[in-house]
């Protein structure tokens, strides 16, 4: 196929190109696929580009209608960088919210936002994988272990831990932020 | 140019393979005195100065490559000396680029080697077009990203020339590979980026709340605390202070859970990601594309097809097989097309142009330059930002010759769309 000794001489020494373009990336081109391929999102989620131009950064906001979180939005922040997908974003919650696998600083403990992410999973894999984590708080993975502690061992006590924190009140001596979805 | 000295003397094993064909020789392959002149003529390019860079320089000079380029933005450390073996301890704090080069010149004369003491990312497609074939010996996922699409990019169906065959060694510990790329005709860097292997992380429930291992105590000063302790400061992982800071935080944990292990060179390897380099393991696959690289640039045997793997754990074991190149690779699975139309044609018309294309069949295209969104279906935030440019003469969004990547569900992955203005 291919016979390096027949592309031999030609060579024609460097005539000046015009002014660089900036090209596009392998991981622009497949975040604008991730995205644009997108299917409706469910509307309990809603993407936002504080720069529409940029499709590093972004924010997610999640409106569970079932489950202990019914009822709040929870917001995060999605950072992306150039060696995406090899590496997956990095997701943060930015709302101090009380929930047994998001940390009271917004780190959030799902497998695939570290050591299970793969190239061949997208931004819609994650965006799945967030609103689940509302649905089936997990107590198995904990990050908030005092909330997952109730959530094993108390559930309707762990609803109402939910309740009040996310009205902006206080479990634990912690105060939490007001987190209900406003109409 | 043939070097001066007494080549026939110099290069006398190497000529054996090139004086008579053989049962293996490739395809085309003449023996005799051209192809040796080409061996001394052409220019190749080593990217990296490093452990495998070290051995591929001291390689290609030995195998008759006598104009060599090498690129390499990093100074010589202590740590280095036992295996980058151009390197002495008079050398510490130079330029690897630059010492490499001079060291190899003098132990082999009537070779060239020009060194570059920079970042890859500094020289651009003219700086590369240079070159017959580029020898990678890098470290990092993220540079031979750079390199692949970089080299991929510079591909121009109607010359040639623009075919710069890549040969990527690489090395973790005991295991290695080295492949080669011709850039549209065989599986790319991107193609398989998925059989890189990631970064080790561990559950961050594990790190918060159950740590058993040294790297678990790590992990957690440097992801957990360092950000709520620095909310501002950047982890710096050739910063001491910061390793230390992080060795104290960490050494804290593990007496608390009973962990032992945690040092200052581990809390380094786990922040860096370092794996130990292997001496041994850099001979051998900077061996494999030295002698590819040879036999790409005299056809004097059949080159490698396409990638082989080298694991040295528990004895020697290679194999090679054939990567698949993959339609959905955003580096080399893009379709290129030009298009003409007037400047003053809107955006939305030029949709309509790409859309009536019989060869494509694109469904919903979303098209963005390099620099920014042109329009984008979703999500739905983006299609509302972006669908005020529908309207826009084209030449208020992008310059004559232009490109734009388009992707379409319809489309494997894209398409890069060269815009002329016909007026
Ligand atoms: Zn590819």
């Amino acid at each position: 196929m291919l016979n390096i000794m027949s592309l031999k001489k030609k060579k024609v020494e460097g005539e000046a190109s015009g002014p660089r373009r900036p090209k596009t990336t392998a991981a622009q081109i497949r975040l604008q696929k991730d995205l644009a391929d997108m299917d409706k999102l469910p509307g309990t989620m809603t993407l936002s580009f504080p720069d529409p131009d940029d499709v590093f950064n972004f924010n997610l906001k999640i409106s569970p209608d079932e489950g202990f979180y019914s009822g709040g939005s929870f917001l995060f922040t999605f950072k992306i960088n150039t060696n995406y997908p090899h590496e997956p974003p990095k997701v943060m919650c930015t709302q101090k919210i009380y929930h047994p696998n998001i940390d009271l600083e917004g780190n959030v403990c799902l497998n695939i936002l570290r050591e299970d992410w793969k190239p061949v999973l997208n931004i819609n894999s994650i965006l799945v994988g967030l609103q689940y984590l509302f649905l089936e708080p997990n107590a198995d993975d904990p990050l908030n272990k005092d909330a997952a502690e109730v959530l094993r061992s108390n559930r309707r006590a762990f609803e109402q831990n939910v309740f009040r924190s996310m009205r902006g009140g206080t479990v634990d001596g912690v105060v939490f932020a007001d987190v209900q979805t406003r109409r | 140019m043939a070097p001066s000295i007494n080549s026939q003397q110099r290069w006398r094993g190497v000529y054996r393979y090139l004086e008579r064909t053989g049962p293996f020789a490739n395809e085309g392959f003449e023996p005799g005195e051209k192809v040796k002149d080409f061996l001394h003529t052409i220019k190749v390019l080593v990217v990296g100065a490093g452990g495998l860079g070290c051995e591929l320089l001291k390689d290609l000079a030995l195998t008759g490559f006598t104009d060599i380029h090498v690129i390499d933005m990093d100074t010589i450390d202590i740590s280095n000396l036992n295996r980058q073996f151009l390197f002495r301890a008079a050398d510490l704090g130079k330029p690897k680029a630059e010492v490499a080069a001079d060291f190899v010149m003098k132990r082999v004369p009537g070779c060239k080697i020009t060194p570059y003491f920079g970042k890859i990312q500094d020289k651009d497609e003219e700086y590369y077009s240079q070159f017959t074939i580029i020898i990678c010996g890098l470290d990092s996922v993220e540079a031979r990203r750079w390199m692949n699409a970089t080299v991929i990019n510079m591909y121009d169906e109607d010359d040639p020339e623009t075919l710069k065959p890549i040969i990527d060694g690489g090395t973790e510990g005991f295991k290695g590979q080295s492949r080669i790329i011709l850039p549209h005709f065989t599986a790319c860097y991107e193609c398989s980026l998925d059989m890189q292997t990631k970064p080790t992380t561990y559950p961050m429930c594990t790190i918060a709340n159950t740590p058993r291992l040294p790297e678990h105590c790590i992990e957690w000063a440097s992801v957990l605390e360092w950000p709520r302790t620095f909310p501002d400061k950047k982890l710096d992982g050739d910063d001491p202070e910061h390793i230390k800071w992080l060795l104290d935080q960490a050494s804290a944990r593990a007496r608390q859970y009973d962990i032992t292990g945690v040092t200052y060179s581990l809390t380094q390897g786990v922040v860096k990601n370092i794996i130990p380099a292997i001496a041994s393991t850099n001979a051998i696959v900077a061996a494999s594309c030295a002698t590819e690289a040879f036999k790409i640039a005299t056809n004097c045997a059949t080159y490698m097809s396409n990638y082989m793997m080298y694991v040295g754990e528990q004895g020697v074991y290679t194999y090679t097989f054939e990567l698949q190149k993959k339609d959905d690779c955003p580096v080399c699975g893009a379709v290129a097309i030009k298009i003409d139309v007037p400047a003053n044609s809107t955006l939305q018309d030029l949709i309509d142009l790409l859309m009536e294309r019989k060869d494509i069949r694109l469904k919903a295209p979303s098209l963005r330059t390099g620099s920014g969104s042109l329009y984008m279906q979703a999500p739905r935030a983006l299609r509302d930002a972006t669908a005020p440019n529908l309207v826009k003469p084209l030449r208020e969004l992008l310059e004559d010759g232009g490109e734009i990547t388009v992707t379409d569900q319809a489309l494997p992955i894209s398409m890069n769309v060269t815009v002329r203005f016909s007026d």
